[in-house]
């Protein structure tokens, strides 16, 4: 989690570590329902052994299709550190380059009305939150960054609420509420969210899973 | 909140310890990996200064970079050729077990872990795969995962995970005879939708599901995901046991009687509580296919292209790209559609009654000219059964083409791929997209026997129609298989 951005990569956020309480950034919106990690990541971009140099390969196909005119194209959003999208986004296949290649592009938070739960379940073991909006609200929001694309965005985690600054074109603050389950909540605030040490601790406890498991303790492969 | 299902049941006995953020912390009885997302969790746990902690519980295979057509070493493709070679790195180092190519025992990972026995009733399976569901035709617990608790597994046997509800879906009645396993599924998805699944665990139960056998149900759990379910599962019974009973790694003697008894307490109870349940009528499904870009867009072969006006408001969006992006149109009939490729293969469909059923509609047909079809068995041992009943004479005899196992044109991360706008019969699994490896290509998702129509007429076809008028009378060839 600690690799240094890649040189050419949108924006020079350190990738997240430790407690994240909030995001501040402007947003990019990818609008539609279902779309899946094969168009977040083309399958010819997993032929790798590291995740580093994914950033190109974010949206791939769905760019080439559009010819410059995909958000993450479009020069107003470069730079961008909030994606807003719609339902079940990340439906598919498990390829944690799907996120990986949206961290490195630049993406450090999600808002959207719904996420596949493997692909949410990768996101937050990156440290990336992934938070829900109403319907209503997920539209609104994307209509006010489609109207103002500068303006800043702060994702609140703490409070689950995200604020839309006000600008010299739209003054006034907007802000909306947002959710997330309490336990991603905690982990992702708490700075728990990369649990990998919590798991090797309990190797005490995982013994004695282990030992009670008639699988491993009473007929073990080929065991007679 | 459920109670006394197999999923509960399951998640109680491997539960090791609550995390502070809330997560419980579950124990994992079968790791599978392979080489597309192995290589950074291993590199992460070198930078962790962490080894493997149960590496005898962790089993390796390589499938998704596979060429088809040859696959000897080193590969043509030197990206391929990397990813392989560190899998074979990485499990030498860590001493963990790898059925590489030529072993006999390589395939499409779950196409194998079933083969060898390694798939248990009552075991957490995890997969850095999303088609690792398909191991809860067991009944096991079994879900895909990403690269880092992939990393999470091999340091800790352990992942943190949040308990799923389960949604009962209950299956009554006979499946028409040329409806297999694989309409089933896509049926069930395309009434419940790609959403429906998220937050459950599905248990597929009922008469219809209890008469499949052990590889219809392996179809049927492998696409529990496309329902957006991340696990999907069938209580063990006696045609589980059946499939097991002398696999290489099923238990044996005493211990075999002893497994047994303890399998058949896992299944859901009468008394179980389901979390929601929905109830299907099977003789009402027809061969089905899909005409859009998501598995839930799916209809009847007899049916026309949905119209805007009769699908959900909500629906509509993704109908009008998958319009666009297919060429398909609305009010049109599905059947007639005519194809360019058709695969026959795939975790979901490449097992040997697949291929039983889609040799049994080419026999004594030939693929229509113009037309590349090809077979792609599951794995070494799928092929080596079919070679050894004539499969592969029956499927060159009519014009297809016979290749070595692996993942195939399923995915395109190796030679097997769409050009350009080419459309595509194909038994696998997903319809996105650009999913079959050309950016505009596009895939009509069907049963094997369906593709093999589809290759012999050259385009969409009820495969009812070509199969003996008697055959209402037998067994299908899938149901007959073990």
């Amino acid at each position: 989690m600690s690799s240094p951005v890649q040189p050419g990569a949108a924006s020079p956020a350190p990738f997240p570590s430790g407690p994240i309480p909030s995001c501040r950034g402007r947003a990019v919106a990818v609008v539609g329902d279902d779309i899946d990690t094969d168009r977040i990541i083309p399958a010819r971009f997993l032929k790798c052994v590291s995740f580093e140099a994914l950033a190109a390969g974010a949206f791939a196909d769905d760019r080439r299709e559009l010819q410059g005119d995909h958000p993450f194209d479009r020069p107003q959003h470069q730079g961008a550190a909030i994606l807003l999208v719609n339902r079940n986004f990340g439906c598919g296949s498990s390829r944690e380059h799907a996120p990986q290649a949206l961290m490195r592009w630049g993406i450090r938070a999600l808002i959207g009305e719904s996420f596949s739960e493997i692909f949410f379940g990768n996101c937050l073991v990156m440290g990336i939150p992934c938070l829900t909006a109403s319907h209503a609200d997920a539209l609104a929001l994307q209509q006010a960054i489609s109207t103002d694309p500068a303006a800043e965005v702060v994702l609140e985690l703490e409070a689950l609420e995200v604020r839309l600054l006000g600008s010299a074109e739209s003054p006034g603050e907007r802000r909306w509420s947002l959710s997330l389950a309490q336990g991603p909540h905690r982990m992702l605030v708490s700075g728990q969210w990369d649990g990998t040490s919590q798991l090797v601790a309990h190797d005490e406890a995982l013994r004695r899973t282990a030992s009670r498991l008639p699988y491993l303790s009473e007929f073990g492969a080929g065991s007679s | 909140m459920s109670a006394g299902t197999l999923y509960d049941k399951v998640w109680e006995l491997h539960r090791v310890a609550e995390l502070p953020g809330g997560a419980t912390q579950l124990f994992i009885g079968l790791h599978l990996i392979h080489e597309v997302t192995s290589p950074q969790a291993f590199s992460a746990l070198r930078d962790l200064g962490l080894g493997v902690r149960h590496p005898e519980r962790t089993v390796a295979t390589v499938d998704h970079i596979v060429p088809t057509t040859s696959q000897a070493r080193p590969f043509a493709d030197p990206l391929a050729e990397e990813m392989l070679a560190t899998l074979e790195r990485n499990c030498a180092e860590h001493g963990i077990t790898l059925h590489g190519l030529g072993s006999g025992r390589q395939g499409i990972v779950h196409v194998i872990a079933p083969e060898l026995g390694l798939t248990q009733p009552g075991m957490t399976v995890a997969c850095g795969d999303s088609h690792t569901s398909t191991h809860g035709a067991f009944g096991a617990i079994a879900f895909g995962i990403g690269t880092s608790q992939v990393r999470d597994v091999l340091a800790s046997q352990s992942l943190a995970m949040n308990k799923l509800k389960v949604r009962r879906i209950r299956v009554e009645g006979a499946l028409q005879s040329g409806v297999a396993a694989k309409d089933l599924i896509l049926h069930i998805i395309r009434m419940l939708g790609v959403k429906a699944g998220v937050g459950y665990a599905y248990e597929f139960a009922g008469g219809t599901i209890e008469a499949l056998s052990m590889e219809e149900r392996m179809t049927l759990c492998n696409m529990a995901i496309e329902g957006g379910a991340r696990c999907g599962y069938v209580n063990p019974d006696a045609t589980t046991f059946a499939y097991l009973q002398g696999r290489p790694q099923a238990p044996v003697g005493e211990a075999w009687a002893r497994a047994v008894d303890w399998w058949r307490s896992l299944a859901s109870g009468a008394e179980a509580v389901f979390d929601d349940e929905v109830v299907f009528d099977a003789a009402l499904i027809a061969p089905t296919v899909t005409w859009g870009i998501t598995p839930a867009q799916g209809i009847g072969v007899n049916e026309m292209v949905p119209t805007a006006a009769q699908l959900e408001p909500d629906e509509r969006p993704i109908a009008e790209e998958a319009y666009r992006y297919m060429d398909l149109v609305p009010g049109a009939p599905i059947a007639g559609v005519p194809v360019d490729v058709c695969f026959i293969g795939s975790c979901t469909n490449g097992r040997l009654s697949d291929l039983r059923a889609a040799a049994a509609v080419a026999k004594g047909r030939q693929v229509a000219p113009g037309i590349k079809a090809f077979v792609v068995p599951g794995s070494e041992q799928v092929a080596a059964a079919a070679e050894a009943e004539g499969l592969d004479a029956v499927f060159r005899a009519a014009g297809f083409e016979w290749r070595e196992p692996g993942c195939s044109m399923c995915l395109a991360m190796n030679p097997d791929r769409l050009e350009g706008r080419q459309i595509s019969a194909s038994s696998s699994n997903r319809n996105f997209k650009g999913r079959q490896g050309s950016a505009s290509g596009r895939t009509l998702l069907m049963s094997p026997a369906m593709v093999a129509a589809a290759a012999v007429c050259g385009h969409v076809t009820d495969v009812r129609d070509l199969l003996p008028a008697t055959a209402a009378a037998s067994p299908s060839p899938a149901s007959s298989s073990r």
